[in-house]
């Protein structure tokens, strides 16, 4: 941390808080029992990335095992079926069981704490939403020991992540894989839609009085945002996942090609869903973006409305551009051109938002504290993602490079160096708030630069063997290709990428017992959550704030200059 | 410990927000209306593809009775949502029971249909894509019936042991909600299924 913790004024007269600050040391049954029946937002959101988290080791370790087969050609660590496994459960799981929990944790952790509010619109549905995601994670790894038990290692999913059909029917997958994969989906995607639902009710019910939708912080404008899409794109991947369900234990014939079923529409159904669960996971990154950056540059974020009608414009469009997954599937002239053009679209919101964080950038007093170096990182890398999807997004180069590593690399870029990166800077930023300490700054700079120098060997390296015609999903390939040096490459990058996640897990737990204290704001930041202590009390605000601008906690420090005093 | 309440010029009086209850509800109607549209969508895409019968048109007949007593349900539990507003909790039970009822006729003529096209005209789920998309889409909607039945017969169980009062006036409001909207996806369901495919 280069700037010292500012202590909040405390010109205002304060509530007595009379809660007691110590309480008798509970028992480790007490406290087990606490963490499983809570309602609290702020435990559910830590329960949510806590979940996440060991998720995100188990997938980690899955691309590790990929990356190691596809080190040298012909190799033999692992056979065509649990290769075809290993890539399907390390897609599954980092979207379903990684992305989208550690998101949401951080959404129920932060809205209610930034909208000054108690808790979420509904505390119960809160938690119901948590364990059936984290029952859908458990069940779809007892994939693996159970089904058809353990021999030939279990029975996991190897179907990719998109499951294309006819290969999820019943005579080509016998058995019991499919079926822990979509009733695993199912599961989560109800969690999913109830936490939705319970986001939206939250930023549009609770807000604290004065709390404008013209002054919640972005990351609440996000959230919201994000809610509506998870409600009506993950809402057609549960009708589908019904639908499979009923073809595989009802005879039914939706996409059972000799009946007279379609294939095409199963790939139409999944990327309705597909394409908007990419703009789920990414639009958090950005609210994460919108808060950090504005705090390490110290000046209020650049064009807050351009950012919200930015924010809704993404979303908005991103319901229209599905099939651009889909034309290798062959598709009329008028819908290859519709959905190239509905893509690119895409890139003029978003072109909005970086633009909007340079801006905010410029001129300001930056300090590259890890949060903000990982943000640096997010906002060079998201640009390079986005321009290879506009290379993507053009039918006929498309065609060329569809299912190649080179659409690896690209989803890869938006997943790890932009969603991913900032994850990290969200866990740096809001860390010390969750638990009273400040993760190490030393390991911190260790972990970004070994995960930057990891991440480019790996992911830029990776495109090039996709422009030479390697496809994705192969076990193995042959050295005659000419694309052993640079698989080589990449899984080198990956082993780096290892070491830094290694580094990052080492200090979440050592920066936990021997952390600096980290006080209710080290940052010197603006928004509502950082007038608590840290971690905050279980009611967050012992009295309800009131506010008057975007940044209360500026106008509290600067009472001579307050924000309100210019809108 | 001490917090810091933000205190401006306070207009905590004037501070008012839309109830959670409703926007609650509407949230997970548009999720529904998704889940709804993809079945619509696989059915409408499925239309007259069959190779082998049964076909809609051989089997089924148009369920009127069903379908009037579902739609006027809606305005029955408008007249409940009238009546608690204002206190009449007399004219609710009735009105409340009315909807049930209905309600209720409703799934029973569902159910007779689908025991006359299983037993007589041998249409299930396995047989043709018609019948995939016919059960599914129905038995969707019938579902939907079902939950609302559950909760509608929860809410009049507690009005006939007096413990629904005016002040729960918003929460059934909000169960109304979810009431109007499976009717209204009948409309929708109705018109493609018995109207236009048939």
């Amino acid at each position: 941390m280069d700037a010292p913790s500012t202590p909040i004024p405390s010109g205002i007269e304060g509530a007595l808080d009379v809660t007691p600050q110590t309480r008798p040391r509970a028992t480790y049954l007490e406290v087990l029992h606490d963490w499983i029946v809570t309602v609290d937002h702020k435990k559910i959101g830590l329960l949510y990335i806590g979940f996440a988290l060991i998720f995100m080791v188990v997938a980690g370790l899955e691309a590790m095992a990929i990356r190691i087969q596809l080190a040298v050609p012909h190799n033999s660590f692992l056979d065509a079926r649990s290769y075809n496994r290993m890539f399907t459960m390390h897609g599954t799981t980092m979207v379903f069981l990684v992305g989208m929990p550690i998101l949401f944790g951080f959404g129920n952790y932060l809205v209610p704490l930034m909208i000054g509010a108690r808790d979420m619109a509904f505390p119960r549905l809160n938690a119901f939403s948590f364990w059936v995601s984290a029952f859908a994670g458990i069940f779809l790894y007892f994939s693996f020991i159970g089904g058809l038990g353990l021999a030939g290692a279990g029975t996991a999913p190897d179907i990719a992540w998109f499951a294309y059909a006819p290969l999820t029917e019943r005579p080509f997958s016998p058995g019991h894989n499919v079926d822990y994969w979509a009733l695993a989906l199912l599961a989560s995607g109800i969690g999913s839609i109830g936490t939705a639902i319970n986001i939206l009710a939250t930023v549009f019910c609770m807000r604290c009085p004065g709390m404008t939708l013209s002054r919640i912080p972005l990351l609440a404008w996000i959230y919201a945002t994000v809610s509506f899409l998870v409600l009506v794109a993950v809402s057609p991947l549960t009708a589908a996942q019904v639908m499979l369900l009923i073809d595989r234990y009802l005879g039914g014939h939706f996409f059972d090609t000799q009946a007279g079923g379609s294939a095409i529409l199963w790939a139409h159904f999944f990327w309705i869903f597909g394409h908007p669960e990419v703009y789920v996971l990414v639009l958090p990154a950005f609210g994460f973006a919108n808060e950090i950056i504005p705090v390490f540059s110290r000046k209020a974020i650049f064009g807050y409305p351009a950012m919200v009608a930015a924010t809704v414009g993404i979303a908005f469009i991103s319901l229209g551009v599905w099939a651009h997954h889909m034309f290798t599937i062959g598709m009329t002239s008028f819908g290859n051109t519709f959905f190239t053009l509905s893509t690119m679209l895409v890139s003029i919101p978003t072109g909005i938002k970086t633009f909007n964080w340079l801006a905010t950038m410029w001129g300001g007093k930056l300090r590259f504290a890890t949060p903000m170096l990982f943000s640096v990182g997010f906002l060079f890398q998201w640009v390079i993602a986005g321009l290879t999807g506009i290379m993507l997004s053009v039918s006929p180069w498309n065609w060329q490079l569809h299912n190649s590593y080179f659409v690896v690399a690209h989803f890869h870029y938006v997943l790890v160096g932009a969603i991913l990166f900032m994850i990290f800077a969200a866990f740096y930023y809001w860390y010390p708030k969750m638990t009273g300490r400040m993760l190490s700054e030393r390991l911190g700079k260790w972990h970004f630069w070994l995960m930057i120098v990891g991440f480019h060997l790996t992911f830029d390296v990776m495109h090039i063997p996709g422009l030479l015609g390697m496809p994705r999903q192969i076990y193995t390939y042959e050295p005659d290709r000419g694309w052993t040096l640079l698989n080589q490459i990449v899984t080198f990058g990956a082993v780096i990428q290892a070491v830094a996640m290694a580094i990052f897990v080492y200090n979440l737990v050592h920066s936990y017992f021997a952390g600096k204290a980290a006080g209710p704001d080290p940052w010197d930041a603006w928004t509502l959550e950082w007038s608590t202590p840290s971690p905050p009390p279980a009611y967050n605000f012992p009295v309800d704030p009131v506010v008057a601008s975007r940044r209360p906690l500026w106008d509290l420090k600067h009472p001579e200059d307050p924000d309100s005093a210019f809108e | 410990m001490s917090t810091i309440p933000l205190q401006h010029e306070s207009l905590a009086a004037t501070w008012r927000l839309p109830s959670r209850g409703r926007i609650g509800m509407a949230s997970l109607i548009v999720a529904e209306s998704a889940i709804f549209t993809i079945f619509v969508v696989a059915y409408i895409y499925y239309m007259g593809r069959d190779v082998s019968g049964p076909k809609p048109h051989d089997v089924l007949e148009v369920p009127v009775f069903g379908t009037i007593c579902l739609l006027s349900s809606s305005f029955f539990i408008w007249l409940a949502e009238h009546a608690i507003a204002h206190g009449n909790m007399r004219s609710f039970r009735i009105w409340w029971a009315i909807t049930f009822l209905l309600g209720a006729i409703f799934l029973g003529t569902t159910a007779q249909e689908w025991h006359k096209l299983i037993t007589v005209d041998h249409l299930t789920v396995s047989t043709n894509l018609f019948g995939t998309t016919y059960y599914s889409l129905v038995g969707l909607h019938a579902t939907h019936v079902a939950v609302g039945l559950i909760l509608l017969l929860t809410v009049l169980l507690f009005a006939l042991a007096g413990k629904v009062q005016t002040r729960h006036s918003e929460r059934v409001q909000v169960l109304a909600l979810y009431w109007h909207f499976v009717d209204a996806v009948w409309v929708v369901v109705f018109t493609l299924v018995y109207l236009v495919s048939r």
